[in-house]
């Protein structure tokens, strides 16, 4: 079994577009999907994470600036943030469960049981992430509201499982 | 007659949605109490009566379905309708809530509707 990158790359459009419109009551529009490299993170702004854990293991992130988090967070509890704060950063954790969970799910259709792990929200300035090993990122940007929200995922095979699937993860990740 | 109910979150946001929620879905909803996993919710069982608790299932500390598990261990607790609201999907995760006893499943991201439709007929 495998997936690609245009596969997975709708699972994370699907699961975005749900979340905004089911608990936002929003349309959100897509943009071209991407894959990036080990260093796919933002210098500044608030970015979450969420770990992928199973046969396949990874991460889940979403990555936005500091008004489009207070204006997700506006939407979610019905009260305006001029600035982030703690309720923020929990909002977009939330966001970030909602849409790596629900890849989590339809990954699980192919993939066998994963299991998610608690977010982690970092917002600031100057900073760097990276991805520890050479996973390449496949990420979806999304506008709403003139901001801009990236949300991105990399995969791999758990080489510990040693499960039949790992080898042949990706065919075809490269082809867009 | 209005409900006091016990939302089992570790996301703050989450519970402040869900109380906004019920009361969307014409719950009649009376005291809301919160806790941030498991072990805090069973504190609060301790010394307040509810009447109905809907619980997330990945949480740290002690999850979801551990704290299902201890409520319908308690004899004090085990008719108390449980919902779990979680976006864990996977049909393991299903069958092990409504073999451990839960009362209903709704998965994040969730309507008023679907929680409305859900607790209809538990309360």
């Amino acid at each position: 079994m495998s997936i690609n990158t245009e596969q997975l790359a709708k699972l994370v459009k699907d699961a975005t577009e749900q979340v905004f419109s089911t608990m936002l009551g929003t349309e959100i529009t897509s943009g071209e999907p991407y894959l990036g490299g080990s260093d796919p993170g933002p210098s500044e702004g608030v970015v979450s994470l969420i770990g992928l854990a199973g046969a396949w293991i990874g991460t889940g992130s979403v990555f936005c600036s500091a008004e489009m988090a207070c204006k997700i967070a506006a939407g979610f509890l019905m009260t305006e943030y001029p600035a982030v704060n703690s309720e923020v950063l929990d909002a977009v954790a939330e966001v970030t469960n909602m849409i790596i969970g629900n890849v989590k799910t339809s990954l699980e259709e192919q993939f066998g049981p994963m299991g998610l792990s608690i977010p982690t929200v970092i917002y600031g300035r100057n900073f760097m992430t990276r991805t520890v090993g050479n996973s390449e990122w496949v990420g979806v940007p999304f506008f709403w509201n003139n901001e801009r929200i990236e949300v991105q995922v990399c995969l791999a095979p758990n080489e510990d499982g040693k499960t039949a699937h790992s080898r042949f993860w990706m065919a075809g990740m490269r082809s867009i | 007659m209005a409900l006091d109910i016990l939302i089992v979150d570790d996301s703050a946001a989450i519970r402040k949605i869900l109380q906004r929620v019920l009361v969307q879905a014409d719950v009649p909803v009376g005291r809301v109490l919160e806790a941030g996993d498991g072990n805090e919710a069973l504190e609060l069982l301790q010394k307040e009566k509810v009447q109905l608790i809907l619980s997330d299932i990945n949480m740290p500390n002690m999850d979801g379905l551990q704290f299902l598990g201890r409520v319908r261990a308690n004899a004090a607790w085990k008719d108390v309708p449980v919902v779990m609201i979680t976006t864990e999907g996977s049909q393991n995760k299903v069958m092990e809530a409504v073999q451990l006893g839960a009362s209903g499943y709704v998965r994040k991201p969730f309507t008023a509707d679907q929680i409305k439709e859900k607790l209809a007929g538990l309360i």
